[in-house]
């Protein structure tokens, strides 16, 4: 939700070289069914957290939704995940 | 005969403010502490233990120690932090709407374009098809994570 010039600095900060995309209406978000309306600050909509991997031809082979904003898919569950696309 | 300062009231309401703010600046950061809050409970736990003892000696021994009035003070305090705790750790995170079935696992991802932090448009097909920096081959997959946003 945040524009490219948020997510550079917060980029800078903490040190990610990843690509780091901007999807600030929503539309990327709305199309993957992820909305969360109204429920960031002053009443905007966010995202809900979701992973999604995608094989070389970008078929979905794991994706993962959480019911605790808290709990997210951890670092190595992914790379487990990454190694069964080989 | 003067009375005593009863620290442990002080100490248990330090501790229990401590249980609830070291979430998001400590424990938040690592999934073994973040996913299940146990390093914050024994925090409030240990705090509570204090300020039991500290309240039993306030009402109880009286004369050798102070803190009839600030003791529950402090204690209904620690009480209202480890609610608002419970609060946001067992319900409040847990309002998220129903989970889309509209992506399922065999399903192509629908592509897009976004703009990366230099203001550059990205694409997903390009994602997928263009070889890393020192690589010969298109990668073999691409992961997608969606953060809430507004960090």
């Amino acid at each position: 939700m945040d524009t490219p010039e948020t997510t550079r600095e917060l980029c800078a900060k903490a040190g990610y070289t990843y690509t780091f995309l901007s999807d600030p209406n929503a539309e990327v978000i709305r199309r993957y069914d992820i909305l969360h309306r109204g429920a960031g600050p002053n009443g905007h909509d966010i995202a809900r957290p979701a992973e999604y991997l995608l094989d070389a031809s970008g078929t979905i082979r794991w994706l993962n939704l959480t019911e605790d904003y808290r709990v997210r898919a951890r670092p190595e569950q992914i790379i487990e995940q990454a190694k069964a696309l080989r | 005969m003067k009375r005593r300062w009863n620290w442990h009231l002080y100490a248990g309401f330090l501790l229990c403010l401590a249980g609830f703010g070291s979430y998001p600046f400590v424990f938040a950061e690592y999934p073994v502490t973040r996913d299940v809050p146990w390093a914050n409970f024994l925090l409030f736990a240990v705090g509570g233990i204090l300020l039991v003892i500290g309240l039993q000696r306030a009402f109880g021994q009286a004369q050798q120690y102070r803190g009839k009035i600030f003791g529950p003070i402090l204690g209904a305090l620690s009480l209202l932090a480890l609610g608002f705790f419970c609060y946001i750790v067992f319900y409040m995170t847990k309002q998220l709407p129903p989970p889309s079935t509209a992506l399922q696992v065999g399903q192509k991802a629908p592509e897009f374009v976004l703009t990366d932090t230099n203001n550059n448009p990205v694409a997903l097909s390009s994602l997928l098809s263009a070889p890393l920096p020192g690589m010969q081959t298109a990668p073999k997959g691409v992961l997608l994570v969606f953060y809430r946003g507004y960090w």
